[in-house]
């Protein structure tokens, strides 16, 4: 029981620790601290493999050969930038790489068809007036890199600094292709039907 | 077309309309944006924009889900899986660094050999520890032994097996990994379903035990 107590309270102070603390703990070869941070981050990093793999099981399977390289590599963190912008760092190599062994296996389009067309075509949702709908739809049908940098700056709340790490590309160009993707973004939607007036 | 001021320090303004909806700009850049958008009404109407972006970009990656359940657990057998070397290195400080540097010097043709000889011993070690230790023969024949079973069926993967393969065999037989690894690398396993019968138990193990290019090992845990 005091054994169990002790462990609880060692979890529950885990939980406040930061990302910076338990990467530290997992380079001494803490797993408690990795288990913490896996679930910490687990589910922003397969979000962000899936959008750019577009197959859940090489999804699943990426994000673990992430956080396994992370128990490998935790003492090579050097904290210049956050343990979030690592860790996407590290997806992001591991998901182009699997991009590249599948290109050369030849794409399995009805996997990818799946997960592009989840719901109404771009034409379909117009019909139905339903702008946020088109807005996603397009959104899927951006190539890889727009879609990439959409996510980073719009959902993985990444500063033009850490895109920049993250990318492995200068700020000035994260910033204009920030605009590009949008731009498309607006052409897509003007094709679906709906002109936003810019550019 | 809009008409509308595109000097450079507007574009420059207009470019960090992405970064301040997600509010991720430093106090400076952000106070810079705040002052043209309360001038300005067109850069107000296109940051509107960027905030349905936003807000779609969010809403279409929490639609994507989550990894299934049991990825931490995948992860950490994989982490255990690699603990013994950490340990043994530990354990044999200089022999640990004698050993690597000889490694490193050999061929990668010679280095193969090598793995594939230390395979083949490993799987001689497992046969003889299952003959000896989880078994035993007594006038009746094949006998449990004196320890009640606990429906645990004890497995050891081929070296060469990975984190995807062995997901899969584990869903195949609906398996759950209760424990390990022991020494020798065993996992202790159990099936998902209601406690087996002794014969149902014994059949799953055969059945497994088939499956020679994951499985170097199974047994029922006496």
């Amino acid at each position: 029981m005091v054994a169990t107590n002790s462990m609880n309270r060692t979890s529950a102070a885990m939980q406040t620790t930061s990302d910076e603390a338990l990467i530290e703990r997992i380079a001494a070869g803490d797993k408690l601290a990795m288990q913490v941070l896996f679930a910490r981050h687990q589910v922003r990093v397969y979000r962000f493999v899936l959008r750019l793999v577009r197959d859940q099981s090489v999804a699943e399977e990426l994000v673990g050969e992430v956080f396994l390289d992370v128990w490998r590599q935790a003492g090579r963190f050097e904290a210049r930038s956050t343990a979030s912008t690592w860790l996407l760092a590290i997806a992001r190599y591991k998901a182009l790489s699997a991009l590249r062994r599948r290109t050369d296996q030849g794409l399995d389009d009805d996997k990818a068809a799946t997960l592009e067309d989840p719901g109404d075509s771009p034409e379909v949702a117009v019909l139905k007036k339903n702008k946020g709908e088109v807005l996603r739809q397009c959104l899927t049908a951006l190539t890889p890199e727009h879609r990439e940098i959409i996510d980073l700056v719009y959902y993985h709340e990444k500063s033009v600094e850490e895109v920049a790490q993250i990318v492995g590309i200068g700020e000035n160009t994260v910033k204009t292709r920030m605009f590009y993707a949008r731009k498309r973004l607006s052409e897509l939607l003007k094709a679906a039907g709906i002109d936003r007036g810019w550019p | 077309m809009t008409t509308y001021d595109e000097t450079p320090e507007r574009q420059e303004i207009e470019a960090l309309l992405p970064w301040h909806a997600a509010g991720t700009l430093a106090d400076r850049d952000a106070q810079r944006v705040e002052e043209a958008l309360a001038q300005d009404r067109e850069l107000s109407r296109r940051f509107a924009l960027v905030r349905e972006e936003l807000a779609a970009t969010v809403r279409l990656n929490d639609a994507l889900g989550a990894p299934p359940a049991g990825a931490m657990e995948r992860l950490m057998l994989r982490i255990e899986a690699e603990s013994p070397t950490g340990r043994s290195r530990l354990a044999l400080g200089g022999l640990a660094d004698w050993l690597a540097m000889q490694v490193g010097r050999l061929s990668p043709r010679a280095l193969a050999f090598a793995v594939g000889a230390a395979a083949a011993m490993i799987l001689i070690q497992a046969g003889l520890l299952a003959t000896f230790s989880i078994t035993r023969y007594d006038a009746n024949g094949f006998q449990t032994a004196s320890i009640p079973r606990s429906g645990e069926i004890g497995i050891g993967f081929v070296p060469a097996a990975n984190a995807a393969e062995i997901t899969k065999f584990l869903d195949t037989y609906h398996l759950t990994i209760v424990a390990g690894p022991r020494p020798g690398g065993l996992f202790m396993t159990r099936p998902e379903s209601a406690p087996l019968p002794k014969d149902g138990l014994d059949g799953l193990v055969r059945r497994i035990q088939q499956e020679s290019h994951i499985v170097r090992f199974a047994a029922v845990e006496e």
